[in-house]
């Protein structure tokens, strides 16, 4: 790893955050466009959300009984009913050590 | 109207709480990077220059693996392409700055502070100063981001691996959209992404992060067609 090579990536990924905030105005999208960016949130968190759970650090498909599946409905309906952020990471965690520490043991 | 100052602290506020994922995640990043044997000083650059979590995770794997830097460059070039959906829906809020902030509030636009932001500028739009909320959401992450990776390259991995703490990074995106599973349409498009993340999760350089959410709006427009 070189200073070169984080710097050329540092520059890429700038650019993808400048791009279309300083170089796009808002009359070049047409409203259709805009109703559509609406989207953005439920459109891109879930590639961050699933693989997250259901592919394992090797890159694989976990089990159907993993652990994770039963903390991330855990953090789903906590999250759903407490509107609250923290609640809803501690008991996804929390329901997640529960199974791998004490039942899965 | 709230004052520049409210604004900030406000965004501040606002993204706190994901400081429970981030945080673990910051010290895992920088654990991994001097374990894999890197330059130390190597690995805290990424956080400056580059300042994208999962990115830099796997800029350091492929490198570690002996891949090449292209191909390592690439790759965080495609994972953090996503940031270009979130400056199309930030532009509209954006709009009144000039260009010189427009490219200094580029730098601190991550996902959580664009989630918590977003959220906050649709409930106030008329808001003079609006982007102080997105100020304050990204300084606030930059800050605890550099901290945490910091204290993992000199630390080392303090916090257990058994904890499995990656797992709290789903669990962070799940806070941000739950609230939207009250929307069938919403659903449908959340779902949409999601498999396809799965069925192409090994697509060339890790391009699956960019290709379902291209997929999953042409489905919301699809959706918007069909409610007209």
């Amino acid at each position: 790893m070189t200073l070169t090579s984080i710097i050329f990536a540092g520059i890429l990924t700038y650019l993808t955050r400048m791009t279309m905030i300083a170089l796009i105005s808002r009359d070049m999208l047409g409203d259709k466009i805009k109703a559509v960016l609406e989207y953005v949130p439920s459109a891109v968190f879930p590639a961050i959300i699933f693989p997250g759970i259901f592919i394992n650090d090797y890159g694989t498909f976990i089990e159907i009984n993993d652990p994770k599946i039963y903390g991330a409905l855990v953090a789903i309906v906590v999250g759903y009913f407490s509107k609250n952020i923290i609640a809803t990471i501690s008991a996804g965690l929390i329901s997640y050590w529960l199974l791998i520490f004490v039942i899965f043991n | 109207m709230l004052s520049k100052k409210q604004l900030f602290t406000r965004g501040m506020l606002d993204i706190s709480p994901h400081m429970l994922s981030v945080i673990p995640f910051g010290i895992i990043c920088g654990a991994i990077g001097v374990e894999l044997g890197f330059n130390p000083y190597l690995v805290y650059a990424m956080s400056f220059i580059i300042f994208g979590g999962a990115s830099q995770i796997v800029f350091l794997q492929l490198l570690s693996g002996g891949g090449s830097s292209l191909i390592a460059v690439a790759s965080v070039g495609i994972i953090n392409s996503r940031h270009l959906l979130y400056g199309a829906v930030l532009s509209e809020y954006l709009e009144k700055l000039s260009f010189i902030k427009k490219l200094l509030i580029s730098y601190i636009v991550v996902d959580q502070g664009f989630a918590e932001s977003n959220k906050f500028f649709k409930k106030n739009r008329g808001e003079e100063y609006l982007h102080y909320h997105l100020i304050g959401t990204g300084c606030t992450l930059w800050v605890c981001w550099q901290f945490a990776t910091l204290s993992g390259i000199i630390l080392g991995s303090f916090v257990p691996e058994e904890l499995g703490l990656k797992f709290a990074i789903p669990l962070t995106f799940i806070a941000i959209v739950v609230q939207d599973l009250k929307k069938l349409d919403h659903v449908i498009v959340m779902i949409t992404c999601g498999l396809s993340s799965l069925l192409f999760f090994d697509a060339p350089f890790k391009s699956y992060i960019i290709i379902s959410p291209v997929i999953a709006l042409f489905v919301a427009a699809l959706l918007l067609r069909l409610k007209k």
